[in-house]
């Protein structure tokens, strides 16, 4: 038995270290992710984020370098926090939060705890690195704005947030995220695809170099640029025209659908929205709930389209054949409409407009007439109204229009269904609507809608999808995009078009008169309301433009909308034609208008409603 | 040589396959990418070459020794290493708190290895004494002596590890007949020993407790009629030891000594006492997988997470590149090799010959047992090197002899009747 003792214990040994092994080796997968943790660093490649250029190529958005410190919570062990501090100038308080807040999202991947270190930080800190383990630094690069124009469209970027990576689980904390504008429309193209780096660490969480020659590493895919359809020059143009004032331009290429420009109005330098003061900023940027820097009226404001939709009646009317170019009604100073029921117009007693000067000189009582006609030509009113409503559809009118960025309103075109939940079903008929015919009542459309329907004017009865971008990478977006016809015959169109056209040479907005280009457009003025301190009130009209010129082979189509800015001819009217000289000449003949226009300030308008004191409106 | 020399080929095929095994992963463990050289003498992996060299010439010159050289020569080799144990304390330098190693130049030289060979010698030489019989207890005062004699001097310089292997001399003590008591009650003091350097003092009192109530319990059941007293006893003489050697630890021992023990516990890269390197051990090892990450591919080799990877935890680099395969062969390797040369003991007509072989074959197991289960998280943490594979000249040099001895006496054992 003495002899064979150790031999037995041998055996039973090499059988428990066999099964020990087979456990840990083999059985137990927990090691093998364990030695990756602990060896081996993901770090995240990201390739640089697309530039921006407006239409003619000039660079808009680039990118700037900076550093942010990382961690990876599994792997930190107790530090210097005093020193940290010191190193990276963080306050001891905001360290903590930001570890517990890496700590709550993961412990193993990698979170910021210090965002966007200068390059001395970063030179200082990186040979103090070894020093705390579980951090990084990781190289991102900010956003460089080399334009001070079109934070509206161009939109921002920001970091990720919770609701964010739970939407896409492409994003890691700390990683940023298009927000607004073509940032965020284009997100996916201007971020291009983070790549992944294996590295092999040391015991003392120095990096030694690629793990396994970098086989396991994936490259980023390339951000792509994009080309915007913007007009750079255009946009800071109409920008500045915009100074002091609220309220959206927007121009459009008709023969496209591009878009020049979109100015909002006040807007702000895209710049205050990169780097430390970025939050500050924003923050200021979102709690001014008068001026509202951040609503993009050309896109959200929803209005009733005043005077300018009398041309789309126009159209519908020598569409459904109720009238000819040669109609002529008799104007009173107005008309009634129903029994006790008159509108006024501006037209001498009896005035007889045929449809061009009904146009031009925007005759309400023409245009009642003809709604009637429109409606009254069918059976029920319901039929009439809803044959009317596919025309205006037609025209991108009541709905979404279908473009690239993704902010936007519906306006709002009524149907025979709105009113017979409104009245009764049979209790209303063309009198009942009659504010339709000019514009008003429950009609509601944004300035790219208005914008939108001018250019299809312009193009005689089809238009492209407005859109912001021209090229992704090397891909033309105008290709891939389908020509919209209206309801709406071609031949139709001249004669509402030569209406416009005096508009400008001898109706309403001849002060948008531009010598040697014809100009054609439209004024008008919208009626908008607000509540103080619950009563409603009447704010002075809103002042809108929409113009296209030249009259032949258009190359621009224009909505100006002007917060409270009266009567179409006062503001938006001039700053429309001075945006259409501008873009057509790259120039002005008509200094002293630009100035007026550049220098003039509605503040004192915005400040009658919160004064607290009564006002008088349209004065 | 005689003519009826018959060489145990196995046994110097596992030595050769044990030690090219120790090389490669040698290599891998110091394996630095900015180094030009293949092979400076000065590294660690020239100096294990050159001690290669010397021990394959060392096997061979001890091959061509006479038959009964060792064993004439026995009691002179072991005095010639009691002089350098001794030796050490004017002359010896002092390599991370222990004075036991003599120094030339590059090279060092480590006594303590050699004395396991001479224990072995003298062991083998003295019980193969017609007059000798472990049985009494004058014999085994005097083995005790010629084995704690080298062990005690060992603890001073101070190297707990090394002289701990002295406990395997044990194994040949009870094969030659020493009686189960003593033997399980020197077993036990040894365990308890290290338990209660590695252990928490409470948690060793529990333990003894236990043992000793399940002990009785089961004396019971088996009709044994070993009073209570016995059992308490026992008890009392065990808390009294371990207290002796926790109090001599703490108290008379001083902090170099303190710090010695730490670093073969362990205890030195593990001041958070979370079991360090035990953790990155097993993690190196658990990450192998089947057949490993590849030569100079392991992650947590390459990047140092493992401490005295190319010394006592050599086996976590194996482990890591060469996976359960690999680490699974080299257990195998062992547990041949001690078979092996246990089964040729037994075959000894010479009973010099048997002993000898019996204390290579003790002092293989204890190594193996106590370098791959701390490896693995299976014994405590003690520093002791893996025979032939880990790094050390010295080491290698010594089971080399340990070694070549054995088979020089096994492949005379036909010579005996001729004698």
């Amino acid at each position: 038995m003495r002899t064979y003792l150790l031999q037995s214990i041998t055996v039973i040994v090499a059988g428990i270290f066999l099964y020990r092994l087979l456990d840990l080796q083999v059985l137990n997968t927990n090691y093998q992710t364990l030695s990756e943790n602990n060896a081996v660093l993901e770090i995240a490649e990201y390739p640089e984020r697309g530039f921006i250029y407006d239409r003619n190529g000039t660079l808009l958005v680039a990118n700037q370098p900076a550093y942010d410190v990382m961690i990876i919570p599994e792997n930190v062990s107790p530090f210097d926090t005093l020193s940290f501090c010191q190193l990276t100038g963080i306050s001891k308080k905001q360290l903590i939060k930001n570890l517990r807040k890496a700590r709550r999202y993961s412990k193993r991947l990698p979170s910021v705890v210090v965002n966007q270190i200068s390059k001395e930080t970063y030179a200082r800190l990186q040979e103090q690195m070894w020093k705390f383990e579980g951090f990084f630094i990781q190289k991102k690069s900010l956003r460089e704005y080399r334009t001070q124009h079109g934070a509206n469209v161009l939109g921002y970027v920001s970091e990720v947030n919770n609701n964010d990576m739970r939407k896409d689980p492409y994003y890691r904390l700390g990683e940023i995220i298009g927000r607004q504008g073509v940032e965020k429309s284009y997100e996916t193209a201007l971020r291009g695809s983070k790549g992944k780096k294996f590295l092999q660490k040391d015991r003392f969480n120095r990096i030694m170099g690629t793990y396994k020659e970098g086989s396991y590493d994936v490259p980023p895919v390339p951000a792509q640029d994009i080309q915007l359809t913007i007009d750079a020059a255009l946009q800071a143009y109409g920008e500045n025209l915009m100074q002091n004032k609220r309220g959206g331009i927007v121009a459009i290429e008709p023969a496209t659908g591009e878009v020049l420009a979109l100015v909002n109005a006040p807007s702000y330098d895209p710049s205050i929205l990169v780097g430390r003061k970025r939050s500050a900023n924003y923050r200021k940027l979102a709690n001014d709930s008068l001026a509202k820097p951040l609503f993009d009226r050309g896109l959200l404001a929803q209005y009733p389209p005043g005077s300018p939709f009398k041309t789309l009646n126009a159209l519908i009317a020598l569409q459904e054949k109720v009238i000819t170019p040669k109609t002529k009604y008799r104007c009173n100073k107005g008309h009634y409409y129903a029994r006790g029921a008159f509108m006024e117009c501006h037209c001498k007693r009896g005035t007889k407009n045929d449809l061009t000067k009904a146009i031009y000189r925007s005759c309400n009582t023409y245009f009642s007439n003809t709604y009637r006609e429109i409606i009254d030509k069918f059976d029920t009113p319901e039929e009439g109204v809803d044959q009317w409503k596919e025309h205006l559809k037609s025209f991108g009118l009541g709905n979404y229009l279908g473009y690239d960025l993704s902010i936007g309103r519906p306006g709002h075109v009524p149907g025979a269904a709105y009113y017979n939940r409104a009245y009764q079903k049979g209790q209303w008929k063309a009198p009942t609507i009659i504010s339709n015919a000019i514009g008003q009542g429950e009609l509601l459309t944004t300035p790219i809608q208005l914008a939108n329907f001018t250019a299809a004017i312009a193009n005689r009865g089809y238009y492209y999808t407005p859109h912001f971008v021209k090229k992704i990478g090397k891909d033309t977006v105008a290709n891939q995009l389908e020509r919209k016809t209206t309801s709406i015959d071609p031949e139709h169109f001249d004669v509402v078009i030569d209406g416009m056209h005096k508009v400008v040479e001898k109706g309403t907005a001849r002060i948008a008169r531009i010598r040697g280009i014809e100009v054609c457009g439209k004024t008008g003025t919208a009626e908008n309301f607000t509540r103080i301190d619950g009563k409603i009130t009447q704010l002075t009209d809103h002042s809108i433009f929409v113009a296209f010129a030249p009259k032949e082979n258009p190359q621009i189509a224009i909505a100006v909308f002007i917060e409270n800015g009266y009567w179409g001819a006062r503001w938006a009217a001039p700053i429309a034609s001075l945006m259409i000289e501008n873009y057509l000449t790259g120039d002005t003949r008509r200094p002293s208008l630009e100035q007026r226009m550049l220098n003039g300030s509605l503040e004192e308008e915005y400040l009658k409603p919160i004064s607290g004191q009564p006002f008088v409106i349209n004065e | 040589m005689n003519s009826n020399f018959r060489l145990d080929w196995l046994s110097l095929l596992l030595y050769l396959c044990l030690v090219t095994i120790g090389l490669v992963n040698i290599y891998s463990a110091t394996y630095d990418e900015a180094a030009t050289s293949f092979i400076a003498l000065r590294s660690p992996m020239g100096k294990q070459v050159f001690f290669l060299f010397l021990s394959l010439g060392a096997i061979a010159f001890i091959l061509a020794a006479p038959f009964k050289f060792f064993e004439r020569f026995s009691s002179l080799i072991y005095l010639v290493v009691i002089i350098l144990l001794i030796g050490l304390f004017p002359f010896g330098s002092t390599i991370s708190g222990a004075r036991s190693w003599y120094s030339f130049g590059v090279m060092n030289l480590q006594p303590a290895e050699l004395a396991k060979m001479a224990v072995a010698l003298a062991v083998a030489k003295l019980l193969s004494e017609i007059q000798v019989d472990i049985r009494r207890f004058k014999s085994l005062l005097q083995v005790g002596g010629v084995i704690l004699l080298p062990a005690f001097l060992i603890v001073l310089q101070p190297d707990p590890g090394s002289a701990l292997v002295f406990g395997a001399f044990l194994f040949v003590l009870f094969r030659e007949g020493l009686s189960t008591p003593i033997m399980l009650t020197i077993a036990g003091l040894v365990v308890l020993f290290i338990l209660t350097l590695v252990a928490p003092l409470p948690f060793v009192y529990v333990s003894i407790l236990f043992v000793v109530i399940s002990l009785y319990f089961f004396s019971k059941r088996v009709n044994d009629k070993t009073p209570l007293l016995a059992y308490i006893l026992s008890v009392l003489i065990s808390i009294g030891y371990v207290y002796s050697v926790d109090y001599i630890f703490n108290e008379i021992f001083e902090q170099r000594h303190r710090d010695r023990f730490n670093i073969v516990l362990g205890k030195e890269v593990d001041t958070q006492g979370i079991g360090y390197n035990l953790n990155q051990s097993k993690i190196a090892i658990g990450s192998g997988g089947w057949e490993g990450k590849g030569f100079l591919q392991g992650t947590q080799t390459k990047g140092g997470f493992v401490p005295e990877q190319h010394t006592d935890y050599i086996f976590s680099t194996i482990g890591e590149e060469w996976g359960f395969v690999g680490s699974a062969a080299v257990v195998l390797l062992f547990t041949l090799l001690i078979l092996r040369i246990l089964g040729r003991a037994e075959l000894q007509k010479n009973k010099f010959s048997r002993i000898y072989a019996y204390g290579v074959a003790s002092i293989f197991f204890v190594h193996f047992v106590v370098n791959i289960g701390m490896s693995i998280g299976l014994v405590p943490t003690i520093g002791i090197p893996l025979p032939l594979v880990s790094y050390g000249g010295s080491s290698l040099l010594a089971f080399s002899l340990l070694l070549g001895i054995y088979l020089n006496l096994d492949g005379n054992r036909l010579n005996e009747t001729s004698f």
